[in-house]
């Protein structure tokens, strides 16, 4: 993502209220581009030299997908980048976008030696990036799939976790269908991840090259709870897995609350979008919450042309869902962090005007109001305070408000299993919700060809 | 500033720093600005007899072994002496030596091995003026299948004989330089010696394959699909270079020898560390071919500022204050125990120790939890490996177990005395210590 340009602003950027084109095609080209450019040939094989090749290294330890990290690494290195992607595919299947988009600086690159040795990891991300663009690149899936099993698992959602187990499945010689509610697959690669994380399409591309394993079917506009049900599905095939996401959002609760937007779907509707200069945005924009959904709508807003971007957090810097990178990232393209301030009402007739925030401080661990205020102008307030689960099926236990689960996303129901956002435990990350569905995808496995 | 003005064989130069004979001294148009840019003095690219020179080949004569970024560590070469005429080389040596007086010019010769070839060019190279010559008696490719160079240096019966009649036929210092390609190098240099040569230089390039092109199947540089072995010089060469100036320094029969160190002299610690086994200078040549004639400044200031550091006035000071602790093996004392010992507060927990130490030593490192590695004094038997294998500088270190003190390995209390191999009661022909 190039350093978006500062000149002087035109009365068209400056306009107020929500509207398009405050940006030229340029600019929105340069602000949306790569945040991390991929690495050449050269600088790889630099980047590369730099790993120690750690004994048990910690780096594989922080990886939710256990890649290992040093073997890829040095793959790169004697120049073997295809050999490089195997040893990450065969631990995660979406290597790719998992290069793209975990937080490494609080998996894999902060446990890296070189962290701790000079506040300089090995650019295990980037590396990784490397390996796997090559290996896309070359067009021709790396794998094969087992003889046919004659067995049939269903998958609800076509987000992380569905495909890899999906993929894992029909790699095992299963026939898999993806039932997906919503009209592409890939969950929230292709409708939720920043788009400078994952220019040119890459959500879609990726989905393509896994797909191509041959085996697994996707029904888009599927929706478990509309035209089927976990009943139909239990009954149809052998095994089903839930990788259906948190489709809800938490409700915000301040005055003039049903006037803020979801930010979800307002990154949505921008990753949707083919053109973002007319992708309508305010000129003071505020944000409610303090996680990565909040930071990419900021940032994402800022980079569409909003002249006032504030992330509203009611707690201080350090409880901050969002990394240390991610913090830093909003404050250099230019976006305000409030730390300590709950929205005490959203203000305007029909269209917001304003939001008034109310300090807050932790008394005896509980959050309380100070009194004081602040009113901040604003024509758009966006609230990304969590999402939820919902149209859970009957039979299932919650826990925490998502599906319980034992060991390898065993649900309560023996033929159902559970992973990624839906299920519980684990981080909400592409690459936790990846891992859980590999891991269920064995146990399925285990359990259908009669070894568990 | 430390004074590096050096007398080598009584020739004088303003540092001792020289470039070896190789293409940086090829021409007078290189030999200028070598000296413009503060080079001590040159070996000239060796010249060949009267009549029509050499020819080189036309595709690639290079090969190379990196290390990270492409640092260049080994460059290997299939070039020959001088492809230019012997006069018009003549020529240009006279004239840069009358313009430089005070920079060391040296003419590195390599004729057939009779002594008429010898007698018809050592008054050509008289006439010119310069300081010495050298005898190219390394060279391991192309010029030894003619049977000179390497084919000369490798017959120590040879080399004395060429050496005699140099010295018969020309009364300036007469360097002899050395092939490494021997399985001892103090023959050689022994018959140099014998010979009546003032000095040695070593070493010339090692016979070398750097790599195979695993789509032609053909060694690198590749000529139209073929290639053949080359000589390897660089930093890689240094080791090999430094045991071999060792030896010769430490050998009774060649003591006092003087010797010209070459091979992967890059820096200024690298020159400091020739000169201290005994060089009274050193000549670079892949330094120039892959920085530039002006790394010289950097070789300069670092042993000037160092020689200030150590309190050394002149390189004398220090050339040959390593000699005398070149030991045999047989005399290392044995009743020095150490032990490793990681610090802990600069250890990164990278584990590469442990992996070297339990898979390939002597399983001497314990891995705690948290990633805390630790040595078994019971087990260590100091072998270095671990600190080899630490990307942490001085985050493990030996300590010497104090005199005294049990060694938790052996059982044994460590003693004071000094005692070696030759007396000890595991040799068979140990002698009773006097
Ligand atoms: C804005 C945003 C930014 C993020 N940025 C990052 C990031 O940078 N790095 C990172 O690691 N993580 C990030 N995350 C988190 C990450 O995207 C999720 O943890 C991950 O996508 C979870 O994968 P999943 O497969 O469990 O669910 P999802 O990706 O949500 O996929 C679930 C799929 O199921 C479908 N579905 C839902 N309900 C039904 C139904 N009833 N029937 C059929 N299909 C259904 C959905 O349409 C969707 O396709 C971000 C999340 C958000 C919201
Ligand atoms: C391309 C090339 C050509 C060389 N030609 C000669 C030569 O003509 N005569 C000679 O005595 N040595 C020759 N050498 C050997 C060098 O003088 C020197 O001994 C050797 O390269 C080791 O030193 P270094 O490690 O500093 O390069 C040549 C070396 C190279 C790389
Ligand atoms: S921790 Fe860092 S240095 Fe060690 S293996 Fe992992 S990437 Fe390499």
């Amino acid at each position: 993502m190039g350093a978006s340009t500062q000149k002087a602003s035109t009365r068209k950027e400056r306009a107020d209220g929500i509207v398009a084109g405050r940006r030229t095609k340029a600019q929105i080209a340069d602000n949306f581009s790569d945040l991390h450019p991929p690495l050449a040939p050269h600088e790889a094989a630099v980047a590369a030299d730099r790993c120690y090749f750690c004994h048990d290294a910690p780096c594989v330890t922080a990886c939710p997908t256990d890649i290992d990290i040093p073997l890829f690494i040095r793959q790169i290195q004697t120049g073997s980048p295809m050999g490089a992607a195997q040893t990450i595919f065969d631990q995660n299947i979406l290597g790719g976008m998992c290069a793209r988009v975990c937080p490494t600086e609080t998996l894999c690159e902060e446990a890296c030696v070189r962290e701790t040795a000079e506040s300089r990891p090995v650019e295990i991300g980037r590396l990784q990036r490397y390996a796997t663009d090559t290996a896309m690149r070359a067009n021709k899936h790396p794998y094969d799939r087992a003889a046919p099993t004659g067995k049939t698992v269903a998958i609800v959602g076509a987000g992380p976790a569905g495909l890899a187990c999906a993929h894992r499945l029909a790699m095992l010689g299963h026939d898999v269908v993806i039932h997906e509610a919503r009209p592409k697959p890939g969950g929230l690669n292709e409708y939720g991840i920043a788009a400078y994380k994952t220019p040119m399409n890459f959500a879609a591309a990726e989905v393509d090259w896994l797909l191509s394993i041959g085996g697994i079917t996707i029904e888009t506009g599927s929706a478990l709870g509309e035209a089927i049900s976990l009943d139909g599905l239990r009954t149809n095939y052998d095994a089903v897995f839930l990788g259906m996401g948190l489709g809800g959002v938490n409700a915000l609760r301040a005055e003039g609350a049903d006037m803020a937007e979801d930010a979800v779907s307002f990154i949505a509707d921008l990753r949707q979008s083919a053109d973002l200069t007319v992708l309508p945005i305010g000129r003071d924009v505020v944000v409610i919450g303090g996680g990565m959904t909040a930071i990419d709508a900021a940032v994402q807003s800022k980079l569409l042309g909003a002249e006032n971007v504030t992330v509203a957090y009611r707690r201080g810097q350090e409880d901050m869902g969002a990394s240390r990178f991610e913090q830093d990232l909003a404050a250099s393209k230019g976006v305000k962090l409030m730390f300590n301030v709950q929205p005490d009402a959203v203000k305007g007739d029909g269209k917001v005007e304003a939001i008034t925030l109310t300090y807050t401080e932790t008394r005896d661990g509980k959050l309380e109001p100070t009194g004081e205020t602040a009113t901040l102008p604003a024509d758009q307030v966006f609230k990304a305070i969590g999402q939820t689960l919902v149209a859970v099926p009957d039979g299932l236990t919650l826990e925490g408000g998502k599906i319980a689960v034992t060991g390898p996303g065993r649900t309560a129901l023996a033929d159902v299993w559970a992973g990624g956002d839906c299920a519980a435990g684990g981080e909400d990350l592409t690459v936790t919700a990846v891992a859980e569905g590999r891991d269920a995808a064995m146990d399925i496995h285990a359990k259908l060809t009669g070894a568990a | 500033m430390a004074d590096l003005t050096t007398d080598f064989l009584g020739i004088k130069s303003p540092n001792p720093f020289w470039l070896a004979s190789a293409p940086p001294t090829d021409k007078e148009y290189n030999v200028r600005r070598a000296f413009e840019a503060g080079w001590g003095g040159v070996v000239w690219k060796t010249l060949g007899e009267a009549g029509p020179p050499v020819v080189n080949v036309n595709g690639p004569r290079y090969g190379a072994i990196y290390g990270a970024d492409r640092r260049l560590l080994g460059l290997n070469n299939i070039e020959l002496i001088t492809d230019r005429p012997l006069e018009t080389n003549l020529e240009e040596i006279a004239r840069v030596k009358a313009d430089y007086p005070d920079r060391a010019v040296i003419v590195s010769l390599m004729v057939p091995c009779e002594e008429a070839s010898w007698k018809a060019i050592l008054p050509r190279v008289a006439e010119t003026g310069a300081d010495g010559i050298e005898l190219n008696f390394g060279c391991p490719h192309g010029m030894s299948e003619r049977g000179m160079g390497a084919a000369v240096g490798q017959v120590p019966e040879y080399i004395e004989m060429v050496t005699r009649w140099c010295k018969e036929n020309y009364d300036k210092p007469v360097i002899v330089k050395l092939t490494p390609n021997i399985t001892d190098i103090r023959y050689p240099a022994r018959a140099a010696h014998a010979g009546g040569a003032d000095a040695v230089s070593l070493i010339n390039t090692v016979s070398s394959i750097t790599s195979v092109n695993l789509d032609n199947f053909s060694p690198e540089p590749m000529i139209d699909s073929k290639g053949s072995h080359g000589g390897y010089c660089g930093p890689a060469v240094k080791p090999i270079a430094m045991n071999m100036v060792a030896e010769i320094a430490r050998d009774p029969q060649t003591a006092g020898l003087p010797i010209s160190g070459i091979g992967g002299v890059t820096t200024w610690r690298d020159a400091a560390e020739f000169m201290s086994l005994g060089c009274g200078n050193v000549q670079v040549c892949t330094a120039a071919m892959t920085y530039g004639f002006k790394v010289v400044e950097e070789i300069k200031a670092g042993l000037s500022r160092w020689m200030d550091e150590k309190g050394f006035t002149s390189t004398s000071d220090f050339v040959g204050r390593a000699v005398p602790n070149v030991t045999d093996w047989q005399y290392l004392n044995l009743n020095y125990v150490a032990k490793a010992r990681i610090d802990q507060d600069l250890c990164i927990k990278c584990g590469r120790c442990y992996a070297a130490c339990e898979d390939t030593s002597h399983q001497a490192i314990a891995m705690n939890p948290g990633r805390v590695f630790e040595v078994k004094d019971d087990e260590c038997v100091a072998c270095n490996l671990c600190i080899d294998v630490c990307p942490v500088e001085d985050c493990i270190t030996m300590e010497r177990l104090a005199p005294g003190t049990v060694d938790p390995r052996t059982g044994k209390v460590v003693e004071a005395e000094y005692a070696n191999w030759t007396t000890h009661p595991n040799n068979p022909s140990a002698q009773a210590a006097e």
